[in-house]
């Protein structure tokens, strides 16, 4: 698709906006809808428009999948992490006041590194899948060209 | 639509209904005012799944096989199963109803209290990610989970003869007919083979 001057016009135009909008709905979850989940998909829906656009290798090169199995553990690491974090100052398995002085500060602090950690997953997991898929057709490809070469 | 879903033989036709069915419950979620579950239909329901579903049809045919004759015993037991629940649900309470069990649970505490606990505005954030953290988590390690699996089943490099598989082409779309008879030609080759 990437030779469709108008499909490249409007996903230029699109791209930043929704990986901005994914942004937003990231930080900005706990004060409009919103949350980890949706703006981890939202992001990574930006990236695959990238990838039907402009080409799966291309879009590899943005982040390669290495990055995307790594994240993807860092992110429900990055979760439990913060569990962790509690029980060692104090307090309960993903409690969240023992972190900050204020208790207010402390939750929303524990609040925002778990949705981060949870749309990291999120959009890394989602990229992941659809790389396989997109890169199963072009292995198909080549192994029955190898197949009618024997 | 549901019915047209499961008439229509175009799988790609099914995939689009299937997205105006998503898109419509995030429509219906707004109007409920349930900001939080209408993004997330939108977003996951009318785009992820559909994409997922797309790139699925490029590897699979897109017609659904022909199945002959009607499952008698199939349609009596979802006419059953379907009297059931309707009959079920006239024992539900009444919809929106101050006195109704949703209502009376723990709902009254986290609306009380979450702006006092957590300072943060949006209360589904706050049960989400505080109140029921261990369960989000556990969201979280689900969709690792099914990133791995994906990964699992689909990291292994395609084979074109593997013992007792008969390998199928991937389809090329103006070549439907002729593919069903190279699918025969190489399953009289298979059965040469041993």
């Amino acid at each position: 698709m990437s030779d469709n001057g108008i499909l490249r016009v409007v996903a230029r135009f699109l791209i930043p906006l929704i990986m901005l909008f994914g942004l937003y709905i990231q930080f900005h979850g706990e004060y409009s809808p919103g949350g980890g989940f949706q703006a981890g998909v939202v992001f990574a829906a930006g990236w695959i428009l990238f990838a039907l656009i402009y080409g799966l290798e291309n879009a590899l090169k943005v982040i390669s999948q290495r990055a995307m199995y790594v994240l993807a553990a860092a992110g429900v690491l990055l979760y439990a992490a913060v569990g962790v974090l509690g029980v060692l100052m104090g307090g309960r398995y993903l409690d969240f006041y023992p972190l900050l002085d204020s208790p207010h500060a402390a939750q929303q602090f524990g609040i925002i590194t778990v949705e981060f950690g949870v749309g990291v997953t999120v959009a890394t997991v989602v990229m992941l899948i659809y790389t396989m898929f997109a890169r199963r057709k072009s292995e198909w490809e080549a192994v029955l060209k190898e197949g009618d070469d024997r | 639509m549901a019915v047209a879903i499961v008439r229509v033989r175009d799988l790609f036709a099914a995939g689009m209904l299937f997205a105006i069915y998503s898109l419509l419950s995030a429509a219906l979620f707004t109007v409920l005012d349930a900001g939080d579950v209408a993004l997330t239909e939108a977003a996951v329901g009318a785009g992820i799944s559909t994409i997922l579903v797309l790139a699925v049809l490029a590897l699979a045919r897109r017609f659904e096989h022909p199945t002959g004759g009607h499952n008698l015993l199939a349609l009596t037991v979802v006419f059953i199963t379907g009297a059931v629940l309707i009959y079920a649900t006239l024992d539900l309470p009444e919809f929106g109803q101050p006195d109704n069990p949703a209502q009376v649970h723990v709902g009254p505490h986290y609306i009380e209290n979450s702006y006092s606990d957590m300072g943060v505005p949006n209360m589904v954030a706050a049960v989400l990610a505080s109140y029921r953290s261990i369960d989000t988590m556990g969201e979280a390690f689900v969709i690792l989970t099914a990133g791995i699996a994906v990964f699992a089943l689909l990291s292994v490099r395609p084979r074109r003869r593997q013992a007792g598989i008969v390998p199928r082409r991937p389809p090329r779309r103006d070549e439907e007919d002729e593919e069903l008879e190279v699918d025969e030609e190489d399953m009289a080759g298979e059965k040469a083979n041993e």
